[in-house]
């Protein structure tokens, strides 16, 4: 392509975008919302699934035994657990340290527990770390069946919510963004039409000229393209530093939410955002130029 | 180079324009189609550019077959033509240099070649001095010229032009009539539609006058004659 082609292209797209300014705004500013919701609501599942993989791998299930299970049983149980294609992790905890640990707990006021070395209330068991947070609670349900077991607990309910939620949120996100998306697509096909109609006297010396139909089109892809990409800007500045500016406030205030900061994922998802509003431009413009331009 | 074997044109109104039309118009030609409004002139133009389709007949333009062409073959079935239209249809918001200048855009000409040939080109129309002024301030027969500079700025083997004069007084007519002289000279043919009486007969080309639909007169060094 040539320069001055090329040049022509760009100020034809400029020219076209300052004529249809209102309208232009109005593109720009849905493709902002729909990929600012979309952004926001990525972020939310990441974080929702990052914290997921956290308390997945803090939950750990504690299978108490029966308190008359002798050694060799509980051996025998200890090998039954490792050879379960779920579980991770098995660590035997014996009455003993489980009251060193309950003292250490405790610190100054261990006095309390004092005497209770005679006659350990506690009961011997197992911790047991699942491979995904998914296979708690199926996994609890078959070991609360064995024989030596007393009782299994974990956090019930906390994790099935946690998953249930950032299920909820990816399915509310893709909902809200695909009609989002296709408003913005419209919206900027529209502005593209009207740009096309403003010009179609133009359009026409063009064509009786000898213009070929991609001469024609380009500056009005490029048209949607540019508006794509503004909005995408926009809605990728507001999140960028709205994000990181909550990570700062959570810091402060709520320090046990462990927000992802990880720029170069966030970077990643802004190029993602970018290049979506990109493709929405160039489709919002391609749906104009089909009517318009076939012959 | 222009062959029209048997057209026939109904557009979707149902208006019938052309009835079983036969033409051929040789390389170098100065074509006149006269006659009366609606009596299908422009449609047979339109053919040969393809903006329209016949319903019935072919339509061979430099051996090619006008209506079995591709579509993304037109844009270059166009550039070996250059068209002249009544209300000029020049671009208002770009200058007399411009407007010509785009023709050669449009087809890919590099800037060297734009500024060498378009100064050329705006000389033989006698607009050198105009060359960065805006339509908008022109007279008729000054913006009818830039039309013609755009017309040929790519070296066509046709000029279609539709009506030229239809907008222009008599004397500025002439000038532009002389204009299309020179370039027919040059070895490019030309088709005119015209209603101007005195130029096509004083002119001595060949005639084609249409009524109806249908070719009533062809003559080489014909007159006007049709009486309205």
């Amino acid at each position: 392509m040539r320069l001055r082609t090329v040049r022509y292209y760009f100020c034809e797209t400029i020219q076209s975008i300052l004529r249809n300014s209102w309208l232009s705004v109005a593109s720009v500013g849905v493709v902002a919302v729909s990929l600012m919701i979309l952004g926001s609501s990525l972020l939310l599942v990441i974080n929702a699934s990052n914290m997921a993989a956290n308390l997945e791998s803090s939950v750990e299930m504690s299978l108490f035994l029966k308190d008359k299970s002798t050694s060799a049983q509980i051996k025998d149980l200890e090998d039954k657990l490792k050879a379960m294609p779920d579980v991770a992790q098995v660590e035997f905890v014996s009455k003993q340290r489980a009251l060193e640990e309950m003292k250490k707990n405790f610190g100054d006021k261990k006095d309390i527990l004092a005497g209770l070395e005679e006659k350990n209330p506690l009961p011997d068991a197992f911790r047991i770390k699942t491979r995904t947070v998914e296979q708690v609670a199926p996994l609890a349900r078959q070991l609360e069946g064995l024989a030596q077991v007393d009782q299994v607990r974990y956090g019930q309910g906390v994790v099935e919510k946690m998953l249930a939620f950032s299920r909820w949120i990816r399915v509310a996100g893709l909902v809200t963004m695909v009609l989002l998306g296709v408003a913005a697509v419209f919206l900027i096909a529209t502005t593209i039409r009207l740009s096309v109609f403003s010009r179609r006297k133009e359009i026409g010396i063009m064509k009786f000229i000898g213009a070929t139909n991609w001469f024609v089109r380009f500056p009005f892809l490029l048209e949607g393209m540019f508006l794509g990409l503004a909005g995408s800007l926009l809605a990728v500045a507001a999140i960028y530093f709205g994000y990181f500016t909550l990570i700062g406030n959570i810091q402060v205030s709520l320090p046990f939410m462990q927000l992802v900061s990880d720029r170069d994922l966030i970077i990643t998802l802004m190029e993602r955002l970018l290049l979506l509003g990109l493709v929405i431009g160039a489709a919002g413009s391609m749906i104009s130029m089909r009517k318009f331009l076939k012959a | 180079m222009i062959q029209l074997y048997n057209v026939t044109k109904i557009y979707p109104s149902g208006v019938k324009a052309l009835t079983d039309v036969t033409l051929r118009v040789h390389k170098g030609e100065f074509v006149f189609l006269v006659g009366p409004s609606g009596a299908g002139k422009s449609t047979i133009t339109k053919l040969i550019y393809r903006e329209e389709f016949p319903t019935r007949g072919q339509v061979i333009f430099n051996g090619k077959n006008v209506i079995r062409m591709r579509q993304r073959e037109v844009p270059y079935l166009r550039r070996a033509m250059g068209m002249v239209f009544q209300d000029f249809r020049l671009l208002p918001q770009k200058t007399v240099f411009e407007n010509v200048a785009f023709a050669m855009e449009v087809v890919g000409s590099s800037g060297r070649d734009i500024k060498k040939t378009v100064p050329k080109v705006l000389n033989m129309v006698g607009l050198t001095k105009k060359a960065d002024v805006f339509p908008g301030h022109l007279s008729g027969g000054e913006q009818q010229r830039v039309s013609v500079a755009r017309a040929i700025v790519n070296n066509p083997v046709l000029i279609i032009a539709d009506e030229p004069t239809g907008n222009l007084d008599p004397e500025t007519s002439w000038d532009l009539m002389n204009l299309f002289l020179n370039i027919n000279k040059r070895g490019t043919t030309v088709i005119m539609i015209t209603h101007a009486r005195d130029i096509v007969d004083a002119m001595k080309k060949r005639v084609v006058e249409m009524a109806g639909g249908q070719i009533v007169r062809d003559e080489k060094e014909g007159t006007y004659r049709y009486e309205a």
